[in-house]
């Protein structure tokens, strides 16, 4: 059984793993650079021209209330990347340090801590968003603590199974040998070897997270702001388009695309990093 | 073997002890009331409403009759369906809701074994990486697109199936797709990489060796020792079938649980809320027991354990 990649292999999913890096690429300079791109402001409303299908003038078509519907993707960008991005970088804290505490001191205050994080693995995520919303308040700000704080417990295992590992290096006694504090241990030595796979778990987290927020926007628990001149949630533009669908299905066929090549995106690229970090877990 | 049984079923009360406690403290936490109207109730009205459902009381209090009634198997009145209790509401829902799953489990299972196996026998050639290829996508779909994508395309263009009813078996085809397609493309790539894995063992190569037939290897060793990591993440799959039912659900709907949820969420109708909550968790907790029993079963390591 071959293991090694040949170079047939390697030129393939170097071109899906480019393919994935360019198009996150343009979602954030869509996101970043979105007045600047967009054709149309973002409030902009044309009465005459509602529900239009996508022509020159209109590249992606206008939506029910006349407005550019390339724009409102554009600066729907902006929600998706800032709830992806910034729900897996709060997990990400969260859950490391928990990891590398609980990794670290071993013993029963790793079993406890780790029961604990079973018991938020036990809970149905989706659920306990909703939950959450309820209590943060459906802006960004609360959906973005509500996700946060269901998704750390991801980062928390992979840390903590990695700093139980990494505690074994030789290295790691040497340091301990020489009189390295437990601080200079942890943050001089085992955290830069297990980068790795949390760069690897955020990369999935990214997508899981942009998922749960357009489902949540979808089915109208998201974000409610939809006049927002910052932008407006893919989710909630198909909500839009949804209602729409029978006769004018561009409205939720283009934020729909968005959604789902971003996610795929970020999904091929964390399987590039993974099989670049880790190739023999193929 | 019972030791491992009991742990499971303690872990499984911890949760759902939890799960209800924290739905109760955050409900209570959340902002708004189930009294809320456009227009302002007087206030000896709220006042009357509140003593009727025992909001007046002190939390403690509250938590307590709260979780003595869920011991008891009585979820209370709905603050909405003022003629329905919370628990007739969950009896009229819940069948649909577990028949919605179930079938989408029985598509998953049913598309993702050929598939994986396929890919794993065929390894690296075209239809390998086809199989990933889909795979990647079928994760990679929102509940709510994919079912809106079956929808346009199959009820409205094409006329094949009907959407929006759930009054015979062919309304069934189309959300049990759409429930099913993730677990079926995450099972199918699960079952390729153990396969894959299984193929180099020793064991088959010894099968081989001794003349038994290829399909007899492949279905009879190499499949069954392979499915056991598919039965392992059958726990967290069954969670991920909840939570995509509440989408496909409202997509199509489907008059099942998860509709009421959402909209009970929405009421802050708060009996219902953490009624059908608890029937969620006590259903994921009761799946993950039921996939360690399995385990249990299926596997003799746990067993001398």
């Amino acid at each position: 059984m071959s293991t090694r990649l040949d170079n047939r292999d390697a030129a393939q999913c170097d071109a899906w793993f480019a393919l994935s890096i360019g198009f996150v690429l343009i979602v954030t300079l869509s996101a970043a650079l979105a007045p600047w791109l967009s054709p149309y402001s973002a409030g902009g409303l044309e009465e005459k021209r509602i529900l239009e299908a996508p022509s020159f003038a209109h590249w992606m078509g206008t939506d029910g209330l006349g407005r550019d519907l390339l724009t409102r993707v554009l600066y729907g960008a902006r929600v998706s990347m800032t709830v992806g991005v910034g729900t897996g970088l709060i997990a990400l804290v969260i859950g490391t340090i928990y990891g590398l505490i609980s990794g670290f001191k071993g013993g029963a205050v790793d079993q406890l801590m780790m029961r604990f994080v079973d018991i938020f693995y036990g809970l149905p995520d989706m659920l306990i968003f909703i939950l959450l919303s309820l209590v943060f308040g459906r802006n960004l700000g609360g959906l973005l603590i509500a996700l946060g704080l269901v998704s750390w417990v991801r980062f928390a295992r992979i840390t903590r199974g990695q700093v139980l590992q990494a505690k074994e290096f030789l290295f790691v006694e040497g340091a301990r040998a020489m009189g390295a504090s437990r601080r200079r241990l942890v943050l001089r030595h085992i955290l830069p070897n297990i980068t790795g796979p949390i760069i690897v778990t955020l990369t999935f987290s990214i997508p899981s997270a942009i998922l749960a927020e357009s489902t949540l926007s979808f089915i109208g628990i998201g974000i409610n702001d939809p006049y927002s001149s910052w932008g407006t949630s893919w989710g909630t533009l198909a909500q839009d388009g949804w209602r729409a669908m029978r006769t004018y299905p561009h409205v939720l066929f283009f934020p729909a695309t968005a959604i789902f090549l971003t996610i795929l995106a970020f999904n091929f690229l964390g399987n590039g990093l993974r099989d670049w970090l880790d190739p023999k877990g193929r | 073997m019972i030791s491992f049984l009991l742990r499971s079923l303690l872990h499984g009360l911890l949760v759902l002890w939890v799960v209800a406690s924290l739905t109760f403290i955050l409900l209570r936490l959340a902002p708004g009331g189930p009294f809320d109207r456009e227009r302002k109730l007087p206030p000896e009205v709220i006042a009357n409403l509140e003593a009727k459902y025992h909001l007046d009381e002190p939390p403690l209090a509250q938590y307590l009759r709260y979780l003595s009634g869920i011991l008891r198997g009585d979820f209370g009145p709905s603050y909405k369906y003022l003629d329905r209790g919370v628990n007739e509401i969950i009896a009229d829902t819940l069948p649909t809701s577990a028949l919605l799953g179930l079938l989408a489990l029985g598509f998953a299972l049913a598309l993702a074994l050929p598939l994986g196996l396929l890919a794993a026998y065929f390894r690296d050639s075209w239809i390998d990486r086809l199989c990933v290829f889909i795979s990647t996508l079928g994760i990679s779909v929102p509940h709510f697109i994919l079912g809106a994508l079956l929808i346009w395309g199959v009820a409205l263009q094409l006329g094949w199936l009907q959407a929006g009813r759930w009054d015979d078996w062919s309304s069934a085809v189309l959300p049990m797709a759409t429930l099913g397609a993730a677990p079926a493309a995450y099972l199918a790539a699960l079952l390729r990489s153990t396969l894959i894995e299984t193929f180099g063992e020793d064991f088959i190569r010894t099968a081989r060796a001794k003349g038994v037939k290829e399909s007899a290897v492949v279905l009879r060793h190499a499949l069954r020792h392979s499915l056991i990591p598919v039965l392992t993440v059958m726990g967290p799959l069954t969670a991920a079938l909840l939570t995509g039912s509440f989408v496909v659900e409202y997509v199509f709907a489907i008059p099942g649980m998860g509709r009421f949820f959402i909209t009970a969420v929405t009421d802050r109708d708060y009996p219902l809320i953490m009624g059908v909550t608890l029937v969620y968790t006590t259903l994921l907790v009761g799946a993950n027991f039921f996939v360690d029993l399995l385990y249990g079963l299926v596997d003799p390591r746990i067993r001398t354990e």
